[in-house]
């Protein structure tokens, strides 16, 4: 086990060393990319641009440029080129409202996507199965900013439902908080909701043959015991899994869409809005940002994976 | 004999598939006493399996059309609730199942998955359980039972997930004891261990056992009676000396005629019956085995019925030929039981 997390975080060290490296470098060679350029305005004089580059050090090496970079980054005080806000200070505020619609979609879409599955897969082959099986597809093949821009036009700006996009922070109140998320919430959820009770669906009645589960009805459990004991806890194994990396990804820049649609304000609508204006510095940070959850929730998902299935060995 | 223990009658089970309706049990009746062995043999896709399953309820699905009646204690199991057969299963009647690999729960422990039984039938506290647990793996000849009981299953080889199940069927102190194919999936030395445990079980508890096979060596070594079943119909039914001395069906002198024996030379041993048994869900009429059997004449497109015709009443079998058409025919070489092969019939 201490082994398996001293190589986990290695190669986590390594990872966001390689994206960080990779990222830099894009933004140093796509054209446009020079922030001497943008920063000095509409009319430079050269006198000026040489300035900008002296003081930033845009004329050092790119691996200085990058390493200096990186120390600002852990260090706190990156700041942006177009803004001059200390983008370590902007992350922390934004992060929370990434997190709180990330992690409040990942267990809608759970949730939902179980009493969907379980439905489903109890009146497999019947009506309610084939037109749930349906809604599902349409789920899964409709785009979050469609899906959210439709929801905020009708359900927000149409019929004021729900307020039409922002954010409240929870320590403001609770119950506005809630309100402005749900919207975001469910457009974020439904493709992940379209795809887990499918998958579900099939694990469930995959598992139903199995033989264990007719020794379970032998032993003379309650239909529900042997649905929910061992039914439902074996064909969720694999979607705990499915689930990790899923909210690691939606953490990992999931979210852009989603937060823009709403202007939720948080760590995605930051990288839309620098990446649009090539600002490096919080590209970068938020990168590291998603890269640090995507590989932290991969180890999470390999750990907990060995805890509720003993068959797999952590190595 | 006294009241049986359980009772079977005319038990008919159909399944409706894409091919069409396959009847996998037709007509099947037996009796069973307390510390009765019952072995049931056949071919593969002869059925029983499914009137074994069928007695526990653990066959009812939506396209499962049941008949007859199965009497326990007074209380037809065949048309009883589902509520009904949960308190039956497992404390009643237990079954082990053919295939200790993969009939236990993968991610759970094996004495939890004991423990949930217990519990599902008696209001017994989690310590006690656990400790009647350990009493049980240790009667089935698991080693260190304290130890092993939060073992999983994949850390156990087959031999021992077969103990596993046993000492699941055994938790309860069942009345019935269903053994389907316990030993299959083992080998021969286990085989022997594990039949040994189902017997010393009987002789402990006086529970009636069911024991599926198609091992005619294991019938030899264990059953007090035998049911020989052949495409969904039980074709002969009487004491072990009965089925082995005086075998009354072509298609047990066939199942006879094909044991492997270790003390004769082989060119004296018989081929196994050729043919294959017909399609469940299209049977040919009257007697089933008809297009197997060298024996076949005009009668046999009539359906048999399972009656006594040897003298005593206890030996039952479904075939027109007289008693003595059959004593004679059954003889291949001199004090040697078997099927000739069918003329004109692949071999
Ligand atoms: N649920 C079901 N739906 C349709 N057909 C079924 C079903 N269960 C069993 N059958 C069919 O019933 C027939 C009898 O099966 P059964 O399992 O009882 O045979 P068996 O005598 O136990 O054979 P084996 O020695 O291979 O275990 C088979 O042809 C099988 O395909
Ligand atoms: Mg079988």
């Amino acid at each position: 086990m201490a082994r398996f997390i001293v190589r986990r975080i290695g190669q986590m060290l390594l990872v966001l060393f390689a994206v960080s490296a990779l990222t830099f470098l894009i933004f140093n060679v796509i054209p446009g990319g020079d922030p001497a350029v943008r920063m000095a305005g509409r009319h430079p004089d050269p006198g000026q641009l040489a300035r900008i580059r002296a003081e930033w050090g845009f004329n050092d090496p790119v691996y200085v440029q990058y390493l200096k970079t990186m120390q600002k980054t852990f260090t706190g005080d990156l700041s942006s080129y177009t803004t001059n806000v200390d983008v370590v200070d902007e992350l922390r505020k934004r992060a929370p409202r990434t997190f709180a619609l990330a992690i409040g979609a990942a267990i809608i879409w759970m949730l939902a996507a179980t009493a969907i599955g379980l439905y489903t897969a109890a009146r497999a082959g019947r009506f309610a199965d084939r037109s749930i099986t349906i809604l599902a597809l349409v789920g899964i093949s409709m785009p979050v900013f469609w899906v959210g821009a439709l929801m905020n036009y009708y359900l927000g700006f149409k019929w004021g439902i729900f307020p039409n996009g922002g954010y409240v922070p929870f320590a403001d109140d609770p119950w506005e908080w809630f309100y402005h998320l749900i919207m975001p919430w469910t457009a974020l959820s439904i493709l992940f909701i379209g795809v887990y009770s499918r998958v579900l669906r099939s694990n469930i009645l995959d598992t139903i043959n199995e033989d264990y589960v007719r020794t379970a009805r032998a032993k003379g459990l309650s239909e529900r015991r042997v649905m929910y004991r061992h039914v439902l806890r074996n064909s969720l194994i694999p979607i705990v899994t499915l689930w990790g990396l899923d909210f690691g990804a939606v953490l990992g820049g999931g979210t852009i869409l989603t937060e823009t649609v709403f202007d939720i304000q948080g760590v995605g609508q930051y990288a839309a809005e620098s990446i649009g204006q090539l600002d490096v510095p919080p590209v970068l940070a938020i990168t590291l940002f998603g890269s640090f959850f995507i590989v932290l929730l991969n180890t999470v998902v390999d750990i907990l994976y060995a805890a509720i299935d003993p068959r797999i060995r952590l190595q | 004999m006294p009241e049986p223990l359980l009772s079977v009658r005319d038990l008919e089970v159909s399944f409706a598939t894409d091919e069409g309706v396959v009847q996998a049990v037709d007509g099947v009746s037996f009796d069973i006493g307390q510390g009765e062995i019952l072995a049931v043999v056949g071919e593969s896709g002869s059925g029983k399996s499914v009137s074994a399953m069928t007695l526990m309820g653990l066959t009812r699905s939506p396209n499962a059309r049941f008949s007859g009646s199965a009497m326990y204690k007074g209380e037809d199991l065949i048309s009883a609730s589902d509520e009904r057969l949960q308190d039956v299963r497992g404390a009643e009647i237990a079954m082990i199942f053919q295939d200790p690999m993969s009939s236990l729960n993968p991610v759970q422990k094996i004495g939890a998955q004991i423990v949930e039984q217990i519990q599902a039938h008696e209001a017994l506290p989690d310590a006690q359980a656990r400790e009647r647990v350990v009493e049980l793996l240790e009667r089935v000849g698991i080693p260190r039972a304290r130890e092993r009981i939060d073992s999983y299953p994949f850390e156990f080889s087959g031999g021992m997930r077969q103990r596993v199940m046993i000492a699941l069927a055994l938790s309860c102190d069942p009345n019935v004891l269903i053994a389907d194919e316990p030993t299959t999936a083992l080998d021969v030395t286990i085989q022997a261990q594990i039949l040994q445990r189902i017997r010393s079980l009987r002789d402990e508890t006086g529970a009636a056992v069911i024991l599926v096979t198609h091992d005619l060596g294991v019938v030899a070594d264990i059953a007090d009676r035998v049911a020989v079943m052949y495409a969904g119909r039980i074709v002969e039914q009487g004491s072990l000396d009965d089925i082995f001395y005086d075998p009354q069906h072509p298609y047990t002198w066939g199942l006879l005629g094909s044991i492997t024996r270790v003390d004769k030379p082989r060119p004296a041993r018989l081929p196994a019956i050729a043919g294959l048994p017909p399609s469940l869900a299209d049977r040919p009429e009257g007697c089933h085995f008809r297009p197997r059997c060298p024996h076949e004449f005009a009668k046999c497109t009539e359906v048999p019925p399972l009656e006594a015709r040897v003298e005593g009443g206890q030996h039952l079998d479904r075939c027109w030929l007289t008693v003595e058409q059959k004593r004679s025919d059954r003889e291949v070489l001199p004090g040697e039981i078997g099927l000739r092969s069918k003329e004109g019939a692949p071999a």
